[in-house]
């Protein structure tokens, strides 16, 4: 990297799509998988003499994003027509929100190594998505399936706040966190319901006038947000320091020759001719719906952090885990309502083995075969010395392919109940002892380490199920001559 | 003329209309006549006058979000040039 006396100055546009039953004009499906044009109703496909009727959930939930990151929501909001030709678009024309847009200026506060920094967004859209256009296997033709012709979009502009290819990935890995927690859309990537675009330029450091920026369109993982990002500004700062110039234009990522390459067609289509679209009246927006939706506001992941900081005496990385959705927050609260073992024990199950189990299955904290309760039951059974955290991954080994069991069931039935008979510790701590002589003379003689090989025995001969801070005890006081 | 031949060219390009060379100095004095009815218009002073985005001065109605549409498919390719597997074909596009 040779990019030191650069800086790099970054904004993006993210397509969210709204999680709403019907599209954004239409009563048409928005469910995803479909079998192509089963969802695409006359407005759908722009069929003469068809008018649009704006979805009231769709509205919602863009002023519900309005309302978590601060922005001021337009009491007079307007739809306008943004025109080019392209046969995923049957009325030649999108209809978007140019110059009254309905959620104005906000803010999204970033993590980075600890440090907090403060991403301003712009502004925030309704508009309709297009159709898709497939490539493949249609001899030599274009196979144009209208499914998502109007579904509804909420895009997100940020100002160009972000100075790295990581900093672009902590916003809008952040962003997506919270579209998630206020189930404004769903967040799948893989089906494009969260899609980034980021206009990327450099100039040099000290500089205050911005450089000439180039638009990456379509990025829809963040692994691939952050290398086109770093692409470009490699392929940006050859171009000057070999005394050439950047030209304005539209750039798509290809992420098998890891690259960006220029998207000409689009720059001559780019006079979009906006105008207000006459199918629409304006939308106003009263102080009561305002009010409905910002009481019905979740409780949002920066508060939630704090709160499990605070509350459950967690360390950063643990809140931040437990925190990443909500669904996985209510799992942590329900189990700890359950249990009294302590709240950090807790945290460390589920951020470990839980999570461990999910992601080999690839599963969804929401999906998981094994209910909080069950994990509380278990827990429990750790915090009242019934069985160790040893055997407890075993148990939960077990629950895990038998959700159905209980945590007392598989202890029950496997025998795994901790031994706190200290006659029968002790004699089998004799036994080993007796055993290994050699090892003993070394612990006697100053190496402590061996002290592990005996607990790692006893617990051998004991089949794990002795009390471990028990098997401590008796053993130090047996090998201390 | 406030167009010049070249602008109509250019914004028939981009509304996909097709014009004769022959109508393109009519189309460029009648498009200029109305931008000069536009200028006009301009020299009123409307500090005070609020831009509309509608002539009617009412708000949008919104509709419950619910389902309502069937499957029209078959009903709607009917009327399409070029059909296969449900999809509508076109021209080959791509980037």
């Amino acid at each position: 990297m040779n990019s030191a006396p650069w800086e790099i100055v970054i904004g993006l546009e993210i397509h969210t799509q709204l999680a709403t039953h019907s599209k954004i004009f239409s009563g048409a499906a928005t469910a995803y998988g479909a079998q192509p044009n089963t969802q695409a109703c006359a407005v759908d496909l722009g069929m003469p003499g068809v008018l649009p009727v704006l979805n009231q959930d769709a509205v919602n939930k863009a002023i519900t994003f309005g309302l978590a990151i601060e922005a001021e929501i337009a009491p007079y909001s307007v739809f306008a027509r943004k025109n080019y030709f392209y046969p995923d678009l049957p009325k030649g024309y999108q209809i978007s929100q140019l110059e009254h847009p309905i959620v104005g200026k906000g803010y999204l506060d970033i993590d980075l190594d600890g440090e907090s920094k403060r991403i301003g967004i712009t502004r925030a859209h309704l508009e309709e998505d297009a159709g898709k256009s497939l490539h493949e296997n249609f001899h030599g033709l274009s196979g144009i399936d209208l499914n998502r012709a109007g579904t509804p979009l909420l895009e997100i502009v940020s100002e160009p706040d972000l100075r790295s290819a990581k900093e672009a990935v902590a916003y809008m890995r952040k962003l997506h966190e919270l579209v998630r927690y206020l189930e404004i859309c769903d967040g799948n990537m893989q089906e494009g319901s969260f899609r980034c675009d980021a206009n990327v330029s450099v100039r040099p450091a000290g500089q205050t006038t911005l450089g000439t920026r180039t638009e990456i369109k379509n990025i829809n993982s963040f692994k691939f947000v952050e290398k086109a990002i770093n692409y470009e500004v490699e392929r940006q700062i050859e171009i000057i320091e070999n005394g050439g110039r950047i030209i304005q234009e539209t750039r798509l990522y290809d992420a098998n020759k890891d690259e960006t390459r220029s998207m000409r067609s689009k720059e001559e289509a780019n006079d979009y001719r906006y105008f207000p679209d006459p199918d629409l009246l304006p939308v106003t927006i009263d102080e009561q719906l305002k009010a409905q939706l910002k009481a019905a506001l979740p409780e949002l992941p920066a508060a939630k952090k704090q709160r499990f900081q605070a509350q459950y005496q967690l360390d950063h990385d643990a809140a931040h885990a437990l925190t990443s959705s909500r669904a996985m927050a209510d799992y942590f609260e329900e189990v700890v309502k359950h249990t009294t073992l302590d709240a950090k024990l807790c945290a460390n199950w589920l951020t470990g083995d839980l999570t461990a189990a999910l992601n080999k299955a690839d599963l969804d904290i929401q999906d998981s075969p094994v209910s909080a309760a069950r994990i509380a039951e278990l827990l429990q059974r750790i915090s009242d010395q019934t069985i160790s955290g040893k055997i407890a991954k075993q148990v939960f080994d077990t629950l895990w392919q038998h959700p159905n069991s209980t945590a007392d069931t598989i202890i029950a039935e496997q025998g795994l109940k901790q031994i706190t008979d200290s006659g029968a510790i002790e004699a089998i701590i004799d036994k080993i002892i007796a055993d290994n002589p050699d090892q003993v003379e070394q612990y006697r003689s100053g190496k402590d380490k061996v002290f592990a090989f005996f607990v790692g025995q006893v617990m051998k001969a004991m089949q794990g199920k002795a009390n471990p801070a028990e098997v401590n005890k008796m053993l130090i006081a047996k090998l201390t001559p | 003329m406030l167009l010049t031949t070249n602008d109509v060219k250019k914004i028939a390009y981009l509304a996909r209309l097709g014009i004769e060379d022959h109508d393109l100095e009519a189309f460029t004095h009648d498009l200029s006549n109305m931008l000069n009815l536009m200028t006009q218009m301009n020299s009123i002073n409307t500090d005070e006058v609020e831009p509309m985005a509608h002539p009617l001065p009412q708000s949008q109605r919104l509709r419950a979000d619910n389902v309502t549409e069937t499957n029209q498919r078959e009903h709607f390719q009917h009327l399409a040039p070029h059909v296969e597997d449900g999809v509508y074909l076109v021209p080959k596009v791509i980037e």
